[in-house]
């Protein structure tokens, strides 16, 4: 089933959540929402499934405008970040549930719900767990019989609010895979919310990044990843150095020092217009000697060799900013840095965004 | 205009279906809730106000002054003053052993300490006159040595106490419960005496639990009624708390005065009501205050 | 004292503290209920029999615990419904009503029986548009029931809100999102949650009204067989100096109070545990 945002807005008294958010996303797609905690993106997830209403704008599932839909009749599967699961009901009950509230015309016989559940269990691997109660449960089981619940009902919609946020690391890393798999089995058009960067690019087909009530960029995880439509976002996915800096004239008096891409893309008439560089702390090189005018000088303040790569951070000797650069292991051997050492630090890719005067 | 009041409407009828009960459903809900109350709390509350002003404000204030009246009035702040402190002092202590440390027979005693709650109030006095009544086990003793405990004060201070024993600890020992030893311990070992410890980190922290604790105590002391009429006798001007004035003067067919000394225990009780309601207000703020640290 | 801690303490104060408690919890508590005890085994088992199966008992116990049931379970109805309204709905008065609720326990007993005497006599401000009607409140058995549900009326409430409060809205959204309506809701979802809240509720306004004197003495007319509560028994039989018949009513009566407080823990504990880790 497809969607399609056009417009909504939602403010919750003077704040406003979401501001104008359009948004299409096609069936059998996996899209993430990401962004921090307040961005707006569980409220959009909660008016995709009814359970809010937009203030402005309207909502098209499969073509056809549901803003004004009841939640039932709208076939929308949602699983909750704290599983809401019924306690006092078996995990069998539970994932039974929305067939057993069906209008009675409707509903599918005692035997037949029965081996729906069953398929369903063994869909999420729970069939042993069928008579246990929630509380007898881990996080991850519990929350892959909510998936089993929603589920149930045939949803063409499946929505996810945070659906991993509360499980430790180790379960969550394995539960996205899976549910990656389970996508790819079902194709069932499905939105995550999430505030891990790392979760949205790897479980999503593309991610949208939003940021206080706004859409930063839409993209697949590459492309959002690779190529930041806005600060926000550089900043949001991955690590960053930030240098700012002030254009003036032709000639940027950046902390960096003067990069010739970054005169390049400035209007021959603007000034004094202030600019941000970003630079991923992999895109930095680290020499012993100067070997071209883009370098600047930085002395070696920790060197942290824990992990597949190695993290050093270091003092630019002009403007004393803290700067962090992440090497592979070989070029670290090759250079044999050591602490307090004064090195050329020289960025390979950035990127440069004005930040308009207000 | 009208468009605006359509939309709202749809709004409205949208957001009942989602997540509560149709308008009509609320509204004869809300209207049932009201009808009982209205029956068993308003009217009585204005009830008693109207009778006890039914001969204008100068028969109110002379249904308190005179002998009787003002002596029920001083019996009942005494036994108040002798019985809630006691019991202050004995919720604290007993909090402070049961939320503070394990102990076998800790459960038993949390149990134990609700009883007199449990008991009928003629119970509760029942038991005294059959320790210390004439015909009582300690009665003949009593008699010889010239003691008077039942149908006296004695008597009615210790139904007094016997019946507002757990109001305080039952207030204090879920909250130090959830509070924990570590600031205790803390205190401890940065070098603090008990009395410095009590008196700086747990007094601050069970305040108005305590204070709650005690106006609650101080409320049924004042205004207990049948553990004391056991063990009383009604002496006029002696033996006779405000309650029992109360009943006296309804039994003489005096009902404005009735009323009006029964109005004072009501104010009494809205006083207390007042002081639950801020102090749950007061303590709500402190505890949000202190989970947004 | 230090030999009944599991665990040694750093706190200071322990010895002290359960040393005072416990001695002055005797003396005022323990100590003069077993009296009550020790004085019924002075009573033959036939005497005892014959005071407390007495016709005047029987019908005491009778009027005593068919109106507090009564009353407790009309509490459970309207007490669901108080704690339902104070929890979801917003209206102008709430936070007034919410605090009124405990007024019968804050209000003196004694207030609370000649007020709704005055109130239910056949003259008085319901009773008189009672009376034409030919119900009779004051002075009959339906006085008592009136006073009894009157003093139990906090207990379902108090209960039931906070349970209501905590409820997990994700829980009820959940419900919705799977296609149940309000009332499947209801049913499948909201009542399983607070059914042992209520069931302790209702246990504890039978427990109050069980004992309760104060308020019932006025509006009861305490006709012996017809109106009198047994609490009013034993105070009777006191008065004519009738040690024994009071003791072995008395005991009767606490018995009855240790297996309601008995019942009510278990409620409890079996409301707090039923959904734990096993």
């Amino acid at each position: 089933m497809s969607i399609h945002v056009e417009h909504v807005t939602k403010r919750f008294g003077t704040f406003t959540v979401l501001n104008d958010v359009n948004l299409q996303v096609e069936s059998g797609e996996l899209v993430a929402l990401l962004g921090p905690s307040g961005c707006g993106k569980t409220t959009l997830l909660r008016i995709l499934a009814g359970l809010e209403r937009p203030d402005q704008g309207r909502i098209f599932l499969h073509g056809t405008e549901v803003t004004d839909q009841r939640i039932t009749e709208r076939r929308v599967g949602f699983v909750f970040q704290h599983y809401a699961l019924f306690r006092h009901m078996t995990v069998a009950d539970n994932v039974a549930f929305g067939l057993n509230v069906l209008p009675r015309a409707q509903r599918p016989s005692a035997v037949r719900i029965q081996e729906k559940v069953h398929e369903l269990l063994r869909l999420v691997q729970l069939q042993a767990m069928a008579d246990r109660y929630p509380s007898q449960l881990s996080g991850g089981q519990r929350q892959r019989v909510a998936l089993a619940r929603a589920l149930a009902v045939e949803p063409k919609l499946l929505l996810l609010d945070e659906p991993f946020g509360a499980l430790d690391a180790k379960v969550r890393k394995e539960l996205r895979r899976w549910l990656r798999r389970l996508h790819d089995e079902l194709h069932i058009t499905g939105i995550i919310v999430t505030h891990d960067q790392e979760e949205a690019l790897e479980v999503a087909d593309r991610v949208v990044v939003m940021h206080q009530g706004n859409v930063e960029q839409i993209g697949t995880p590459e492309e959002v990843y690779e190529n930041p439509a806005t600060p926000f976002v550089y900043q949001f996915l991955g690590d960053v150095n930030v240098f700012h800096g002030r254009a003036i004239q032709e000639r940027t008096i950046a902390n960096l020092p003067p990069l010739p891409e970054v005169d390049s893309v400035l209007p021959a008439g603007a000034v004094d217009e202030r600019e941000v560089t970003f630079v991923r702390p992999h895109d930095l090189e680290l020499n012993r000697y100067r070997t071209n005018s883009e370098q600047f000088e930085a002395t070696v303040r920790y060197i942290l060799t824990a992990g597949s790569r190695v993290r050093v951070e270091l003092v630019a000797l002009e403007s004393e900013q803290t700067i962090e650069v992440e090497l592979t292991k070989e070029r670290y051997r090759d250079l044999a840095l050591r602490e307090g050492e004064v090195v050329f630090v020289h960025p390979r890719h950035r990127q440069v965004f004005k930040i308009p005067q207000s | 205009m009208n468009s605006v009041t359509i939309i709202a409407d749809k709004d409205v009828q949208w957001k009942e279906s989602l997540t509560t009960e149709s308008t009509l459903v609320r509204r004869l809900l809300i209207s049932a809730a009201f009808l009982y109350l209205t029956l068993f709390l308003f009217i009585p509350l204005v009830a008693i106000f109207t009778e006890a002003l039914k001969h204008g404000l100068s028969g109110y204030i002379d249904s308190f002054l005179n002998e009787d009246a003002l002596a029920a009035i001083r019996l009942t702040l005494l036994v108040a003053a002798v019985a809630v402190p006691l019991n202050a002092v004995f919720g604290v202590a007993a909090a402070w052993a049961i939320a503070k440390f394990e102990f076998v027979g800790k459960q038993a005693l949390i149990t134990l300490i609700d009883m007199p709650l449990a008991v009928s109030p003629v119970i509760s006095g029942l038991i005294y006159v059959l320790l210390f009544g004439a015909q009582g086990w300690l009665g003949p003793w009593l008699a010889e040595h010239d003691i008077k405990i039942i149908f006296a004060l004695p008597g009615i201070l210790l139904a007094t106490i016997f019946v507002t024993v757990p109001f305080v600890a039952r207030e204090l020992i879920p909250l130090m419960q959830s509070q924990g030893r570590e600031e205790e311990e803390a205190a401890i070992t940065l070098g603090a005496s008990g009395w410095q410890m009590f008196v700086r980190v747990t007094l601050p922290n069970i305040k108005w639990s305590l204070l709650y604790g005690v106006i609650l105590c101080n409320a049924r002391a004042m205004g207990e009624f049948g553990a004391v009429s056991v063990v009383s006798g009604h002496i006029r001007g002696l033996t006779n708390t405000m309650p029992l004035h109360v009943e006296i003067l309804y039994n003489e067919y005096n009902a404005v005065s009735a009323f009006a000394v029964a109005s004072l225990l009501t104010l009494l009780a809205i006083v207390t009501l007042s002081a639950k309601t801020l102090i749950e207000r007061k303590t709500a703020s402190a505890t949000r205050l202190k989970s947004q640290r | 004292m230090h030999l009944l801690l599991k665990q040694p303490s750093v706190l200071p104060g322990f010895g002290l503290t359960l040393g005072f408690a416990l001695f002055y919890f005797s003396l005022i508590v323990l100590i003069p209920l077993s009296g009550l005890f020790v004085r019924t085994s002075t009573l033959s088992w036939e005497q005892f029999w014959d005071i407390v199966t007495n016709p005047r008992a029987m019908a005491s116990y009778q009027l005593t615990f068919g109106a507090s049931l009564v009353g407790a379970l009309v509490n459970g109805i309207f007490g669901s419904i108080i704690a339902w309204v104070l929890v979801r709905y917003r209206f102008s008065g709430r936070s007034l009503v919410d605090a009124l609720v405990d007024l019968p326990f804050a209000l003196p007993t004694a207030v609370a029986g000649i007020t709704l005497t005055a109130i239910y006599a056949p003259n008085g401000w319901i009773g008189r548009y009672l009376e034409p009607l030919g119900i009779k409140v004051a002075f009959t058995p339906l006085g008592v029931l009136i006073a009894l549900t009157f003093i139990g009326l906090p207990f379902v409430v108090r209960t039931v809100q906070p349970v209501l409060q905590d409820l997990d809205k994700e829980v009820e959204e959940a419900a919705t999102m799977l296609g149940a309506n309000r009332w499947q809701t209801f049913r499948a979802v909201i009542v399983p949650e607070l059914w042992p809240a209520l069931l302790t509720g209702i246990a504890m306004a039978f427990a109050r009204a069980v004992g309760e004197y104060g308020s019932v003495i006025f509006i009861a007319g305490n006709m012996p067989l017809k109106s009198e509560i047994t609490p009013l028994l034993i105070m009777t039989k006191l008065e004519q100096y009738d040690y024994s018949g009071a003791t072995a009513l008395g005991v009767v009566m606490l018995l009855v109070s240790f297996v309601l407080a008995l019942a009510i823990n278990l409620l409890q504990w079996w409301s707090s545990t039923r959904h734990m880790q096993q």
